[in-house]
């Protein structure tokens, strides 16, 4: 694809911003914003994974998977709102889902190089990121909505865990519904980035869906486990240590 | 707590099933200490109705959820029949201390499954679980009801449901927050009996938040009077309502008492 043909892709952006401004959406510094942070975002991102591609230093690795979950703690953490601890929450979740995903990809044989092990690991934190999000969000509204509930169950004698179990299943679906809606209707309504990408490429379509595949059952998990941790780390944080719960 | 204490208590303190001792509690409300409770010292004997009555906002409800300990007191101690309640295991003193809310909320599911909560708590596997309809029959409600889902009851009937939830438990001690506030007068005195006779059947300990007078005549040995989270007045029902002692147990007779702080 030739810059120029990149450049005229700006377009698109253009109709957005007139759908902004014809409906004063006030969207269009967002907007603006957005489009110069995703050139240079991107662009940085080329730079530095063709330098920890060409390297092949674990340290180099390491240190990219880190940034990739740091950054995704903390935006997912801003959902959070309310929740003390929010960012370590979000952070341990994660990173525990990430380590996971990753054992059981090298179990499968995947190859342990950056190529393989940066953009699948940046799908799984991408999406735990976003389910953590969900998850947070969910659980603090869910806990508002139902805080008489849970006080009542703990006057029967309920544990801080029982009493918060209906806003803690609540918020575990929640995270959980985005990656199962769309394993429901991936390859009929969408084609996902990743097979999208190999396909544009040049890839063989049917070893792109293979690819697709595990990347869709890698996610699945990786978003369950990341929200479960999420909110029994969470729920906690509403309690004191006698079982009572913490003044709003 | 120290066996010297227990022994200079006269002997009718054995009869004390709850006494809370110079209680205090204070809350951060916008970088400033608001006091709930002040120094409230009082006591509920045992299988006696004690009301607990006060001005809106004068920290009735607060001191009832300090006893079950949904609340923790920053001072002073309660005790149940003697043992500092800081000492008995929480889940244990709250299955013992049970509380009525004073608005029914329900779990989602059945009548019988909310009356079930509790017990499924803290009966082993092996055990049978109880009869649910006991205890609808215990508070005068239709067994037949055991399926339904209690949202659909009136309000009379949701509180009793409530009721039987709490006594699925076996409390020894049974917190009442104005249950009858939002019945209607029949309804009202209905439940005030029933709640009577269980009291005098099953040696209950009963403290009621009310703010009805007429109520707490009718069903009250013992009185507590709070004022902006101090007790003003404690004692015998029938003294209390023949004549306070205190300026503000007159004037909240006569239903001139400030409400909030």
């Amino acid at each position: 694809m030739s810059w120029l043909a990149l450049s005229l892709s700006l377009g698109f952006v253009g109709l957005a911003a007139i759908v902004s401004r014809y409906q004063e959406l006030g969207l269009e510094k967002d907007l603006a914003i957005a489009v110069v942070r995703t050139i240079i975002q991107l662009t940085i991102a080329g730079y530095v994974l063709s330098y920890v591609f060409a390297s092949q230093h674990l340290i180099f690795m390491v240190l990219m998977l880190a940034l990739m979950m740091g950054v995704a703690a903390q935006n997912a953490a801003k959902r959070g709102k309310g929740i003390p601890g929010a960012l370590r929450i979000v952070l341990i979740g994660i990173v525990i889902s990430e380590a996971l995903s990753l054992i059981l990809l090298l179990f499968l044989g995947i190859p342990g190089t950056p190529q393989y092990i940066i953009p699948l690991s940046g799908m799984i934190i991408g999406n735990s990121m976003v389910a953590s999000g969900v998850t947070l969000n969910r659980f603090s509204s869910e806990f508002k909505l139902r805080r008489g509930e849970v006080e009542l169950a703990l006057s029967l004698g309920a544990a801080p865990k029982k009493a918060s179990l209906a806003v803690i299943k609540a918020a575990v679906k929640a995270g959980m519904i985005p990656t199962i809606d769309s394993m429901k209707t991936v390859g009929l309504v969408q084609l996902p980035g990743m097979m999208t990408g190999q396909i544009l490429a040049g890839a063989d379509p049917i070893q792109a869906v293979r690819y697709q595949i595990l990347v869709m059952f890698m996610i699945s998990g990786a978003t369950a486990i990341t929200s479960l941790i999420v909110v029994l780390q969470g729920y906690l944080t509403y309690f004191t240590p006698e079982a009572q719960l913490k003044s709003s | 707590m120290p066996s010297s204490i227990e022994m200079e208590l006269p002997c009718w303190v054995l009869k004390m099933k709850i006494e809370l001792r110079n209680v205090g509690l204070s809350i951060q409300q916008d970088a400033t200490t608001v006091e709930l409770l002040t120094d409230v010292s009082l006591a509920a004997r045992l299988g006696v109705i004690h009301a607990l009555l006060g001005p809106s906002g004068s920290g009735k409800s607060t001191l009832l959820y300090t006893i079950n300990r949904l609340r923790e007191i920053q001072g002073g101690q309660i005790t149940l029949e003697g043992k500092d309640t800081r000492q008995i295991k929480v889940f244990e003193l709250r299955r013992r201390i049970g509380l009525v809310m004073q608005k029914p909320i329900f779990f989602p599911g059945t009548v019988g499954e909310n009356i079930l909560y509790g017990p499924r708590l803290w009966l082993k596997d092996n055990q049978t679980l109880v009869d649910p309809k006991h205890y609808m029959e215990l508070v005068q409600l239709d067994p037949a009801w055991v399926s339904r889902d209690p949202n659909t009851l009136s309000g009379g009937q949701q509180q009793r449901v409530s009721l039987a939830r709490t006594l699925a438990n076996n409390p020894e001690v049974l917190l009442l927050d104005e249950p009858t506030s939002a019945l209607d007068a029949q309804a009202g005195e209905h439940l005030e009996t029933l709640i009577s006779s269980l009291c005098s059947e099953r040696q209950l300990t009963v403290i009621w938040v009310t703010h009805d007078l007429h109520q707490a005549e009718r069903i009250a040995k013992d009185v507590t009077l709070l004022y902006r989270g101090r007790v003003v007045e404690h004692g015998d029902a029938k003294c209390f309502f023949a004549g306070p002692s205190t300026e503000e147990g007159r004037t909240y007779l006569t239903g001139k008492l400030g409400g909030k702080l």
